[in-house]
């Protein structure tokens, strides 16, 4: 939210021109797009708010082509964007005028699957969905199930430490990628991770999952597989009130459980959804829990007499167990029709991706219902309840501009106050263009330089997705405000910008 | 700014200005493990203490000089604990010492790594500046993540100040079984286990002397109708709870006879799945088959040219010579941004020099 540092609004067509030429040396007929009409399907990615396009688009079919681009691109000092589905929600494969986008979208084949090894390795471009079924013969799957998996590609999930609602018992990407191949931008070829369980040196594995297409572009990626669980079954609390509700997360918790899924949808959410999906949600509930147990059927019923117990004492006014399969996955298809059914009822919405502490929820959701009313929009909330992850879907119209202002500040006011709360201004859905702003509230300045310092460590050019993440000292200073450690500025010694 | 954290800033900031080697040292309790330090002693344990812990939110924060043992003893008496099972390799280890060193014990496989739980840190770096990343909360992608990049790092980018680490509820119940398997047959059972949903918590095989032969233990952990399922479907001869627990400490700390040797240690990290190292020596396989550890006089050339010929590296873990480093040497565009996170973090290169690589 708020423009981003305002980059050239043209395409220089001399510039264009010249490096069309050069990369058609690599990439033959539709491997390269320039016209207008084509590229402009990449000028933004789901966070339609910022859009740009792209002086070129390059969609290399072989690593080596891909390799060749960057070399092109590095020589003639061209800035590249890669991009995978563009399903990101935070403006981080945002195209630059005077740069190259470059999709992996044609770079879609699952290489390798080891049943014993219990891995695959894929190219970049494979969406998260394939992997589970290629693994699915084998009775594996690859854990991490972002919402959007049926788009999403791997690249696209490391780059963004993507997660999904079974994160909390199975981990992030993060934890469940061994190894990473890419290309530096000069085009050198790195490896991070390994197949073993590490590798030797600084864990440059970690530094690179979750770091926007900024480091290097990833052309494959080794997972790890997890057996499917045999049996799952769900149970839906309802509540009287969200702060009850909150607490009851912290309660199954505090209890020593770790459901495979913990979720939440206040009223708004669960009204905004029923009428598509008729999932059967309790609509006078001022909120539901949604919490999954899977495992073995004696795991799943021991877990699940655990968790009701728990809800029904955090004062759960009515508890559903689901019965059958149909009726699990019924549960479920409220919770996953969520975004579509904000795109439906409303003619934009805004997703905001703030992380606190479980004990806090209730605060954040009590405060979020009185933005409501200062912003004059609605404003749901479906999220990762287990791990304080919220996802507050405001509502507007995007042909609005007195609307769109109001739908960003009320974004911003969300950002600072999981930032106040303890938390992070974005759990998993990244900074991009969207929160760089509010990385000033995080960081302190000498902390944004050392991530600087990170930046250059692997791209010394700065010329790989440059402007997402890392605001300038300069519009730190212009935003206004700069975290605060303990109630004082930190290093008030230092002079302002 | 407290006092210790203080004089903590102005050692560094006088080194950085002298060029003054600084020997970041807490415990001592893994002095033995990397290449050999140098350089003016700084202890951080002064920096000490639980900062906040609260059991429902699965999350706790220590300053590094913090005991392990005083940690660990906090978490179990909530019932819950550190999933990856450091090691400690003795009562004076710290917090801090053991982010950095980065080593996880017999859950590693099942639970994950350390770094899989570190969720925030803040550091000294070699400028003197106090720098946070990450947080306390189980998800978090603002910035890139430094605070996992400090597990492991040896202290050479910056002296760890305070971690939060996520914490997992202690199992409710464990059990242990054990089964006589030669080594290609452990590993093949040990991967064909790992794809079924199967509660195991740690493997061990050891030989038992006669080329080939050994003994493969399990530990399940979890529910106890799962460990009951688990152990009828496994079979194996079960183990009395008090000599499962010793084993598992005796794997965890190094305390087993295995590690009673004046031979050089080597521990290699490898694909489950990899065939057996066949290099001599005596052999104990842990984590499903990923760490091998191998007793052995052998050189340091051939060991780390079957380790990566099987797709993993090797560590001289203890004793041995240490010319060829404690660790395996990265490939150039790899040394690289080492070298340049280094001067970032460290531009006078004062923090722990040499202790990860030569040139770090
Ligand atoms: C601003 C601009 C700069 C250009 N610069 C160069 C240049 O430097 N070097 C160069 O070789 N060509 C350049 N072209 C394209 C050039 O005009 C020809 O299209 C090209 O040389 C034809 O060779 P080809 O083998 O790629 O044929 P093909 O492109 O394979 O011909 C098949 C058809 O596919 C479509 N097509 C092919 N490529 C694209 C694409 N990238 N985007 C959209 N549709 C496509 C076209 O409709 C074309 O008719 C440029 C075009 C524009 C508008
Ligand atoms: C309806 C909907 C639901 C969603 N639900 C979730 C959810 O549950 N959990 C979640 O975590 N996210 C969710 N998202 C967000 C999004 O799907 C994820 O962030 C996803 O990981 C993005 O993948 P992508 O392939 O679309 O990447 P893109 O959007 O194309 O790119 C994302 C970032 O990855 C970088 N990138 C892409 N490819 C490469 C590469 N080869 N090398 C280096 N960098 C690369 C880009 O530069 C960019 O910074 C949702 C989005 C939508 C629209």
């Amino acid at each position: 939210m708020n423009a981003p540092n305002a980059p050239a609004a043209t395409i220089d067509r001399d510039r264009q021109r010249a490096l069309a030429r050069a990369l058609r040396t690599v990439l033959p007929g539709r491997g390269l797009l320039y016209r207008e009409e084509d590229t402009r399907p990449y000028e933004c990615d789901a966070l339609t708010l910022h859009r740009r396009l792209p002086m070129l688009v390059a969609l290399p079919e072989t690593a080596e082509q891909l390799r060749r681009v960057l070399r092109i691109c590095h020589e003639r000092g061209v800035p590249v964007v890669p991009r995978g589905a563009g399903t990101g929600l935070s403006g981080g494969c945002t195209p630059l005028p005077d740069g190259v986008l470059l999709s992996t979208a044609k770079l879609n084949r699952v290489l390798r699957v080891d049943p014993l090894a219990r891995t695959a390795t894929v190219e970049p471009g494979v969406r998260n969905l394939a992997i589970s079924e290629a693994a699915a013969p084998h009775g594996l799957h690859y854990a991490p199930d972002p919402s959007s998996q049926i788009a999403c590609t791997i690249a696209g999930n490391v780059a963004e430490n993507a997660g999904g609602v079974h994160c909390l018992k199975y981990g992030l990407t993060v934890h469940n990628v061994l190894r990473v191949r890419g290309l530096t931008m000069d085009g050198e070829a790195v490896e991070f991770g390994s197949e073993a369980l590490d590798s030797p040196g600084l864990d440059l594995l970690a530094l690179v999952i979750g770091s926007e297409g900024m480091l290097a572009v990833i052309t494959e990626v080794t997972v790890k597989l997890l057996p499917t669980p045999q049996f799952a079954r769900c149970a839906m609390a309802s509540f009287g009130d969200v702060v009850t509700a909150g607490h009851a997360v912290a309660a199954i918790i505090g209890a020593g459980l770790i459901p495979a899924g913990l979720e939440m949808m206040d009223q708004s959410a669960t009204r905004m959804v029923e009428p598509f999906v008729h999932a059967g949600y309790d609509l006078d509930a001022a909120a539901i829990l949604l919490v999954e147990a899977d495992g073995t059927p004696e795991e799943v019923a021991e877990q699940i007499a655990q968790v009701t117990a728990v809800l029904r004492r955090a004062g759960a006014t009515r508890v559903a167990v689901s019965a059958s399969e149909a009726e699990r996955l019924r549960f479920w298809a409220g919770r996953k029709a969520a975004f579509p059914s904000a795109g439906r009822v409303s003619p934009a919405y805004y997703c905001m991706d703030g992380t606190i502490p479980r004990k806090r929820l209730g605060e954040m959701l009590l405060a979020i219902q009185e933005m409501e009313h200062t912003y004059g929009l609605r404003c749901p909330n479906v999220f990762h309840a287990g791990d304080g992850n919220l996802h507050p879907l405001i509502l507007f119209d995007d042909n609005d501009p007195e609307q769109v202002a109001r739908a960003e500040a009320f974004g911003v006011e969300i950002l600072e106050l999981s930032v106040a709360l303890g938390g992070t201004i974005t759990g998993e859905h990244g900074v991009g263009l969207e929160k760089i702003t509010q990385m000033c509230a995080q960081f302190t300045p000498q902390e944004l330089d050392c991530l600087r310092a990170v930046k250059r460590a692997f791209d010394p050019s700065g010329l790989l997705n440059p402007d997402k993440v890392i605001p300038s000292l300069h519009r730190c200073a212009e935003y206004g405000r700069m975290k605060v450690v303990g109630g004082k500025l930190p290093f008030p010694e230092l002079e302002r910008f | 700014m407290d006092a210790t954290l203080r004089e903590l800033q102005q050692h560094i900031t006088e080194a950085m200005h002298a060029g003054t080697p600084l020997l970041i040292r807490a415990g001592g309790s893994k002095d033995f493990y990397g290449n050999a330090g140098a350089g003016e002693l700084l202890d951080p344990r002064a920096h000490a203490g639980i900062v906040a812990y609260e059991p429902t939110e699965l999350v706790v924060t220590a300053r590094a000089g913090t005991p392990l043992a005083e940690l660990e003893a906090v978490l179990a008496a909530s019932g819950q604990m550190l999933a990856f099972e450091p090691p400690q390799f003795g009562a004076t280890a710290t917090v801090g010492g053991c982010v950095a060193a980065g080593l996880s014990g017999p859950r590693r496989a099942a639970a994950g790594a350390l770094r899989d739980f570190v969720l925030g840190a803040t550091l000294l770096s070699g400028r003197a500046e106090v720098l946070a990343f990450g947080g306390t909360v189980m998800k978090n992608v603002a910035g890139y993540d430094v605070s996992r990049l400090l597990a492991g790092s040896l202290g050479v980018l910056g002296v760890i100040l305070e971690v939060s680490l996520k914490v997992v509820p202690k199992p409710t119940q464990e059990a242990s079984v054990r089964f006589a398997l030669d080594e290609t047959a452990a590993l093949r059972r040990l991967n064909e286990w790992g794809a079924q949903p199967l509660p195991i918590s740690a493997t061990a095989w050891q030989g038992t002397g006669t080329p080939g032969a050994g003994i493969l233990h399990l530990r399940l952990s979890g529910a106890p109708k799962a460990i009951e399922a688990a152990c009828a479907r496994l079979g194996g001869e079960r183990l009395d709870d008090r000599s499962a627990a010793a084993l598992w400490r005796g794997l965890r700390e190094h305390t087993d006879p295995y590690f009673a040797t004046d031979q050089p240690l080597w521990r290699l990290g490898l694909p489950s799945t990899a065939a057996p190292v066949n290099l001599g020596g005596a052999q104990l396989i842990e984590w499903g088959g990923a760490q091998r550890w191998l007793r052995t006089e052998a050189p340091a050339r051939e060991i780390r040219a079957r380790a990566q010929a099987l797709g993993g590296h090797a560590t001289l873990f203890r004793g041995g010579e240490r010319e060829d480093g404690a660790f395996t040497p990265l490939t150039a565009p790899v040394a690289a941004i080492h070298r340049r996170l280094k001067a970032a973090f460290d531009p006078a290169g004062i923090l722990n020099p040499g202790r990860l690589y030569p040139d770090l």
